[in-house]
């Protein structure tokens, strides 16, 4: 089995509803985490996101002062903050197909339905750490690559353009999880 | 000390880059089998839930008494933006936690409610009976959870208030096709 050592991980859990952040804390400490931030809107989790450079973030969608969504296309700006390609997993009682792709459109990494449960939660966050997506830049997005599996029986035009690639070294953006000792 | 090196890679294509970060977050993941005696983080996080429940049954009460002053606010005031957003946030935030709280069967009658104030385009025309139905369909569902018969009656009320919730839902939406597909259109996610 996949093996995450949580006590090396650390969360930022924003979420307007006391129940539920104390339901996500409970969750996070039970697998094994000890670093879990909370904030109780979008505001404040932006403020806590720049503090403490969680390695994953937890969010409601339906949120006062700006929501979910919102918040994810504020990290989501390459060059604005320490860690746009921070992994964002999206909790929220939408499930609608409309709803979907738009937390996607955002560059949500995850999109996890209420009710929650453990074991849900548990394989969005092993998927985030252990099967990271790479990031498209695009005029209009930024974010996961949304195109999970390649689709052999695609028919239409293929929408990305281009020749060969060059391959950019970029400059360290995220220096958060330590090696042991 | 120099800082490590950075295997951030960046493909550039013609109109779109391929952006590979380094994932650092690859330290904290093995494989391997449990140990002897150990426990699977899954399971440990369901009895720190069960631990917890103990709260659940007082939440689900504050949180019906948020519905309630909600719509008591629209009883007074009307349907005033931040009334709507006071009320639709009650029922949703119910309609995610009723089930984990251990009252799945309170969950429908939310979500009939968050459909109603999401999908109406001009919120001031829904009936404030209609309003109240809900409301008190989540209460009393909720209030009679342990009689034998809790599921039937939660079936009844909710079928029948989500049958003239649609009913009305068409009627508000029907020159707008997209809303309609939307009404119509059933969930795609797994929790």
């Amino acid at each position: 089995m996949v093996r995450i050592d949580f006590n090396r991980l650390r969360f930022l859990v924003i979420d307007d509803n006391a129940h539920m952040r104390r339901i996500l804390r409970t969750l996070l400490h039970g697998y094994g985490a000890r670093e879990v931030y909370e904030a109780e809107d979008g505001a404040a989790g932006l403020e806590a996101f720049t503090h403490y450079i969680p390695d994953i973030i937890i969010t409601d969608w339906a949120m006062p002062i700006f929501d979910g969504l919102e918040l994810t296309q504020m990290v989501r700006q390459p060059g604005a903050n320490s860690n746009p390609y921070v992994a964002i997993i999206m909790l929220t009682g939408h499930s609608e197909k409309k709803r979907v792709v738009s937390a996607r459109d955002a560059g949500v990494t995850e999109f996890l339905a209420k009710p929650i449960s453990a074991n849900g939660l548990y394989q969005r966050i092993v998927n985030v750490v252990a099967n990271p997506r790479p990031f498209i830049k695009t005029k209009v997005y930024f974010g996961p690559d949304r195109r999970r599996n390649a689709n052999p029986n695609y028919v239409g035009p293929e929408r990305r353009k281009g020749g060969k690639a060059d391959v950019i070294r970029q400059a360290p953006l995220l220096e958060k999880v330590r090696a042991p000792g | 000390m120099a800082a490590p090196k950075d295997t951030t890679a960046t493909a550039t294509y013609g109109d779109h880059e391929v952006i590979t970060p380094e994932n650092k977050l690859r330290k904290v993941v093995s494989t391997g089998p449990l140990m002897p005696g150990e426990v699977h983080p899954v399971t440990r996080a369901e009895r720190a839930l069960a631990a917890l429940s103990t709260e659940f049954t007082s939440w689900m009460e504050s949180e019906c008494e948020r519905l309630d002053k909600a719509r008591q606010k629209i009883s007074e005031g009307g349907f005033t933006e931040a009334n709507k957003e006071l009320l639709f946030h009650a029922a949703h935030d119910i309609k995610g936690e009723a089930s984990t709280f251990g009252f799945p069967l309170v969950t429908a009658a939310a979500d009939s409610l968050c459909r109603l104030i999401e999908y109406t385009p001009d919120v001031t025309r829904i009936p404030l009976k209609l309003v109240d139905q809900h409301v008190d369909a989540v209460r009393a569902i909720y209030r009679e959870y342990s009689r034998s018969d809790a599921e039937d009656l939660a079936a009844l009320l909710t079928s029948r208030l989500r049958a003239v919730t649609d009913e009305f839902l068409i009627h508000e939406n029907r020159e707008l096709p997209d809303m309609l597909e939307q009404i119509k259109g059933s969930s795609i996610v797994a929790g």
